[in-house]
Order: C-alpha cells, then sequence, then structure tokens
C-alpha cells in the first residue's frame, strides 16, 4: 500500500547512526555467537571421547560422575557380563591424568609440564571408532609406547610435528609422562575438552607402569559390544537380572530412561545413549558453566537491546515533528508505529549479517587457539537471528510510545 | 446555494485546567464558501493558530459548532478526525519537509493517503505538481539542498497535489523574504483558484492582503469581519 519505504530512507539518511546502530548490534550478536559457541562447544568436547568408544553398553563405577571424575571398579563384574546372552566382546578401560613433559621446550631452565588424560586399552581390543588407533595400536605392544592425541592442545609440544620430520629418519618422539620415559608410536585425532587438555592412549600394562600405584583388577570403564543383532533392551534387561547386588534406580528419570542407566550392586550399567547423557549433565548440571554461558548470551542480549533502544529513541526524537507533520496529513498512529518496527527490524538483520561472518571468523580463530570444537551451525544462526529481532522489537515497542508524542496540533 | 465549506458556530476555546484555565476563542462565528479566499490578519496571541487548528480537525473542539467539508467536528472519532484531515491540504509557518526523503517523495506522501490515486500514476502526478510550482528540475533534490522559497513551494505542491476542497495556512511566508514570499503565496492563490480550493490563509504580511477574497481579523480571540473589499493591487 505504501510505496515510499520510509523506514529504510530514514534509516540511509543518517549513515553515521545507522553504522553505529549495526555495530552495535553486530557486537551483539557477536557476543551471543561466543557465549552459545563456547557452551556448544564444551558440551560436546566433553563427549567427543564418549562418542568415539566402540561399544554398545557400558559399566561404571556408581560414584564416577564425569570423565575428569571416575572411580575404579571391580574388573569382575566385565567377565561376567560376558557371560549374558547376546554380549560379543568386552573391553576393559583405564583412566587417569598424569603429568607430561614437554620435551621440546626451550624456555626458561624449568621444564613445561601439563596435565593430560591418558587411556589404556587391551592392544587386541576394538575400543576406538578412530581409524587411526585401530592402524596403530599394535604399537602399543611394546613396553612404554603411547598414541598421541594431534588436537591436544599446543602446550605439550610441538608432537605432531616433529613425529613426522622424525618418521621420514625412523626415529621416535621421546617424552616423558608421571616421569616415565615413554616413546610415541603414532598419532590420531580426539580433541580436547574442557576437562583433559589432550589425550594419550597406551596398553593396559603400560597404563600400569605409568600410574604404578594402580591395582590390577580395578578399572574405570567397562565397554561391552554386542553381537550383530542382539536387542539392547533385552540384553539390558538381562543385566539387570543376571548382574549381583541390589537393582536400584534414579526416582527422578523416567522408566524409559532408567531402562539404559541403572545401578546393580557394585556397576552402573548405562547404554552409550545414557554415558554421553551422564557426560553433559554432568555439565550441564553440576557446573557453573551452563549458567555462565547462558548469563552471557542474556547479557549480549541486554546490550543490544539497550543501543537499539538508543538509536530508535534518537531517530525518533529526531523525527517527532515530521511524524506530526504526518499525522497532520491524515496518517494514523498504526502507520508511524508501523514505521519504527521496520526500522527496528531492518536493523537486527542488517546487523546480524556481519555479526554473523565475524563470528565465523572468531569461531575458526578459537577452534585454532584451543583445539575445542567450536563451528557455526543453522540452529544457532537461526536462535541468534532470532534473538537480534526479538532484540530490535523490544527496543522498538519501548520507542514506539515516543511517537505519541507526536502532535500535529503543535506544528502550526 | 451550495454547502459552505466551513461553517463556524459560536466556538469558544480554553486552554488549561482549573484555575490556570484561560479562554482564548470566543464564540467565534464564520462561514468560508467553497473556493474563497480568506486571509485572516490579528496580532501575535490573538488566537488566528488556534483557530485555524481547530478547523483544521487537529485538535479537538469544546464548544459550540464547527463543520468542515460537510462533517461535525465536535465530538467526531479520532479516526474520522484523521480521515477528514486527508481532505485538508496544510501548509504550515516551517516547511515541515520530511528531510530523509526528496521533493517528489514527499509529494507522493500525501498521494499514498489517497487509495483512489493508481500507484503507477502518482510519481507522475507528484512530478507534473512539482512542475506546477516551478520546480521541474528539483524533483530529485533532498529538502536540505533546497532555498526556503523552494521548500514552500515543495509543501505547497504536497498540499495541493490531491485536490483538497480546503487549504489551510499560517504564516507560510514568515520564514522567507519579500520577494519569494509574494512568489510563494501567489502559486498557492492561482493553484487553489484553478481547484477550487478555499483558502483559509493566516498572515502579518499586509503585501498580500490583495489576493483576498475577504479579510477577517482576530483580536484578543475575538472575530471581526472586515468586509471591505480589498484594494487592488494595494
Ligand atoms: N497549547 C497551548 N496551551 C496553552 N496556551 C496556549 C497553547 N497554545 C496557544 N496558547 C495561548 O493561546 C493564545 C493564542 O495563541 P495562538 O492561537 O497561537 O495565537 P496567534 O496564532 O494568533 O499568535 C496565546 O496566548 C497562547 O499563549
Ligand atoms: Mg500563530
Amino acid at each position: 500500500m505504501f510505496a515510499i519505504p520510509l523506514a529504510w530512507l530514514q534509516l540511509k539518511r543518517e549513515t553515521i547512526r545507522l553504522l553505529v546502530a549495526l555495530a552495535g548490534i553486530g557486537f551483539a550478536v557477536i557476543l551471543m555467537f561466543l557465549q552459545l559457541g563456547f557452551q556448544d562447544a564444551l558440551f560436546e568436547s566433553a563427549v567427543t571421547l564418549h562418542q568415539n568408544l566402540d561399544g554398545d553398553i557400558f559399566l561404571i563405577s556408581p560414584q564416577s560422575t564425569s570423565l575428569i571424575a571416575m572411580k575404579s571398579f571391580p574388573d569382575r563384574r566385565l567377565y561376567q557380563s560376558m557371560g549374558f546372552a547376546g554380549v560379543e566382546s568386552i573391553s576393559p578401560i583405564y583412566l587417569g591424568f598424569g603429568i607430561w613433559k614437554n620435551p621440546f621446550w626451550e624456555g626458561p631452565p624449568t621444564s613445561q609440564t601439563r596435565s593430560i588424560l591418558v587411556i589404556g586399552m587391551v592392544p587386541g581390543d576394538s575400543v576406538f571408532l578412530l581409524p587411526e588407533v585401530k592402524a596403530n595400536q599394535a604399537q602399543l605392544r611394546l613396553t612404554d609406547v603411547v598414541l598421541f592425541d594431534r588436537a591436544s592442545r599446543t602446550e605439550f609440544g610441538p608432537i605432531t610435528e616433529k613425529f613426522e620430520a622424525l618418521k621420514a629418519t625412523g626415529g621416535l618422539v621421546k617424552s616423558e609422562i608421571e616421569s616415565r620415559r615413554v616413546e610415541v608410536g603414532g598419532l590420531f585425532n580426539l580433541g580436547a575438552s574442557f576437562g583433559a587438555d589432550g589425550n594419550l592412549i597406551t596398553s593396559d600394562l603400560n597404563f600400569r607402569r605409568i600410574f604404578s600405584d594402580r591395582k590390577k583388577g580395578l578399572i574405570d570403564i567397562g565397554l561391552i559390544k554386542l553381537k550383530s543383532g542382539a536387542d539392547l533392551e533385552k540384553t539390558l534387561e538381562r543385566f539387570k537380572q543376571n548382574l549381583p547386588g541390589e537393582l536400584r534406580t534414579d526416582p527422578k528419570k523416567t522408566t524409559n530412561q532408567t531402562q539404559e542407566d541403572f545401578v546393580v550392586g557394585d556397576v552402573r550399567v548405562l547404554s552409550k545413549k545414557a554415558f554421553i547423557t551422564l557426560e553433559e549433565n554432568y555439565w550441564k548440571e553440576s557446573t557453573a558453566i551452563g549458567f555462565i554461558f547462558t548469563l552471557g548470551t542474556a547479557i549480549g542480549f541486554v546490550v543490544g537491546t539497550v543501543i537499539v533502544y538508543q538509536i530508535l529513541y534518537t531517530d525518533v526524537t529526531d523525527h517527532l515533528a515530521e511524524y506530526a507533520t504526518l499525522k497532520a496529513m491524515g496518517y494514523k498512529n498504526r502507520y508511524l508505529l508501523s514505521v519504527v518496527f521496520q526500522e527496528a527490524i531492518i536493523l537486527a538483520v542488517m546487523g546480524f549479517i556481519p555479526g554473523y561472518i565475524l563470528s565465523i571468523g572468531l569461531y575458526n580463530l578459537t577452534r585454532n587457539a584451543t583445539a575445542l570444537p567450536i563451528a557455526m551451525t543453522l540452529n544457532r544462526a537461526i536462535l541468534v537471528l532470532c534473538l537480534a529481532i526479538l532484540m530490535c522489537v523490544i527496543s522498538g515497542s519501548i520507542a514506539v510510545r515516543k511517537v505519541q508524542d507526536a502532535d500535529p496540533a503543535d506544528i502550526f | 446555494m451550495l454547502q459552505p465549506i466551513i461553517a463556524i458556530e459560536n466556538v469558544s476555546h480554553y486552554f488549561g485546567a482549573g484555575r490556570l484555565r484561560k479562554q482564548i476563542l470566543f464564540d467565534i462565528t464564520t462561514i468560508v464558501e467553497p473556493g474563497e479566499v480568506v486571509i485572516m490578519t490579528g496580532p501575535s496571541g490573538s488566537g488566528k493558530t488556534t483557530l485555524l487548528t481547530l478547523i483544521g480537525a487537529l485538535r479537538s473542539t469544546q464548544s459550540g459548532s464547527l463543520k468542515v467539508l460537510g462533517q461535525e467536528l465536535r465530538g467526531g472519532s479520532e479516526n474520522k478526525l484523521v480521515e477528514l484531515r486527508r481532505n485538508i491540504g496544510y501548509i504550515f509557518q516551517a516547511h515541515n519537509l520530511l528531510n530523509s526523503l526528496r521533493a517528489w517523495q514527499n509529494v507522493q506522501m500525501s498521494i499514498e493517503l489517497h487509495s483512489e490515486i493508481p500507484a503507477s500514476e502518482s510519481r507522475d502526478r507528484a512530478e507534473s505538481m512539482l512542475e506546477a510550482v516551478g520546480l521541474a528540475d528539483w524533483a530529485t533534490q533532498y529538502p536540505s539542498e533546497l532555498s526556503g522559497g523552494q521548500k514552500q513551494r515543495v509543501a505547497i505542491a504536497r498540499a495541493l497535489v490531491c485536490n483538497p476542497k480546503l487549504v489551510l495556512a499560517d504564516e507560510p511566508t514568515a520564514a522567507l523574504d519579500k520577494k519569494s514570499g509574494r512568489d510563494v503565496v501567489e502559486i498557492m492563490h492561482d493553484l487553489a483558484k484553478k481547484q477550487g480550493s478555499a483558502i483559509v490563509l493566516v498572515t502579518h504580511d499586509n503585501r498580500i492582503l490583495d489576493l483576498a477574497d475577504r479579510i477577517i481579523h482576530m483580536e484578543d480571540g475575538r472575530l471581526s469581519s472586515l468586509d471591505v473589499t480589498p484594494l487592488a493591487n494595494g
């Protein structure tokens, strides 16, 4: 009906103000993208290990709450489950944090050390879905040989580069973990998480050599693979029936959830999905991380709302005489309100675009600097666009009240 | 006889409330015929603008009866008043153009209120109106790029483009120099005469009184009709 796009023409006419507004909205958009991106990356990095485990059912100690707080349990339970119908194979997994020494450190005299997650596995078992681990795990039969995660943080040293360089000459990267000399026999790709800055894989024997106080017969995770065609639910039911001890389930969980996550005696039995959920919930609920990032996102939202409100309010104030003129000519209040809301939506969309592009760049920077799996996703882009529009509509609805002040009787 | 464009009967107006309530207009009664050019003079503060805003449906009528274009304004709904405004051309002391719009777009803002004019014609119509006020070459300029007289002529084009039956102008020459002031009023007068629009024009400028069919005088909120025929080219 209205051929003249007054909202856009008014915004365009004040170039500087438009740029300031777009910068402000872009800033808020970036803030929200970073906060939400970090949060997703954190939760995703926390379960990368779980996702790459080649198992269907997992046993852990009922006291284990997360990968960074694992309690060992007797491997008897794992061997018992070998006899249950539907079970194809079982593998023990050992976890421990050890101090790794950067072997190439040339800085100040003191050495550079950092805590790394060491994963112990039986060299003949298939524990990881990672092809590089499968290809290299024969190396683990050798004494004091480890596989190194190339996506570990850089503080562990230029292991990857040196490994590739030495490979040509037949040499190996040597380092120390928990003051024990080890050799890097191969590389794999898993990624750092908030809990672990890097990962090592080694054999169960080497694991006990590194952590000499760990007792034989105590494991951290029991990995169970089902026969192809075996039903997960039915097999879990057999675990419920056949493991010794009292059955306990979390009363806060639904029946569907307790089917895949229950405690029998001294072990907790989890499906892979439930194992992942357990880790995610630890970070979401037992730490302040979710809250902090939500708060960060909210701050971005509020900052954006205030900036847009300032801009729209100034704009309405500047055009008050013109709006009064339009009212005198016979334009209704509704038209003027729609002009302000159009301005708000235009600002939101125009500010979103540079914010979106810059955020992709910042994600790349962050990924390279922190080895966190942070990337733009369509869902997050849509969420932030909606937040940006909501932000502008809220400021718009406060600013439009000023339009009521435009009194056509004042302009004669 | 034709229905008058404006019929004012015993209109009074008050500003303020309670003890501060002050009467500004006292029992105004007059009539403006279709096509008539009426000039209102009077000292500053006498109530001229107040009367004009009442006629223009920009302020609600408090007492008496005020009929504009056949419609009673007193007690009229906000919606009705807004609709009525679309049929009146306003020319303000300051030009009040929209600074973000080019000259032709300013004129088109007025056309867009009239759905009977097809969108395809509206730009042509805006431009020919600008041509009529002598701004054919200035149609794409922004107000800030125009002189005071030119701006006031754009405002005239905007007010007259939809052939309003009534044009209200409040000291349209106040911000202009003598020569361009006279030009602007002449353009407005000629176009309105051609379209058959009535004009109510408030002015202090004695040199343009000759354009009036009738002069009315406001003093302390009371209207006196100076039924003297204006001096020919006085
Ligand atoms: N909105 C208002 N509130 C209160 N008093 C007003 C208002 N507008 C005008 N007045 C008063 O009404 C009187 C007439 O004003 P006005 O109609 O503007 O006179 P004129 O146009 O003849 O100079 C003046 O005394 C002025 O102070
Ligand atoms: Mg006045």
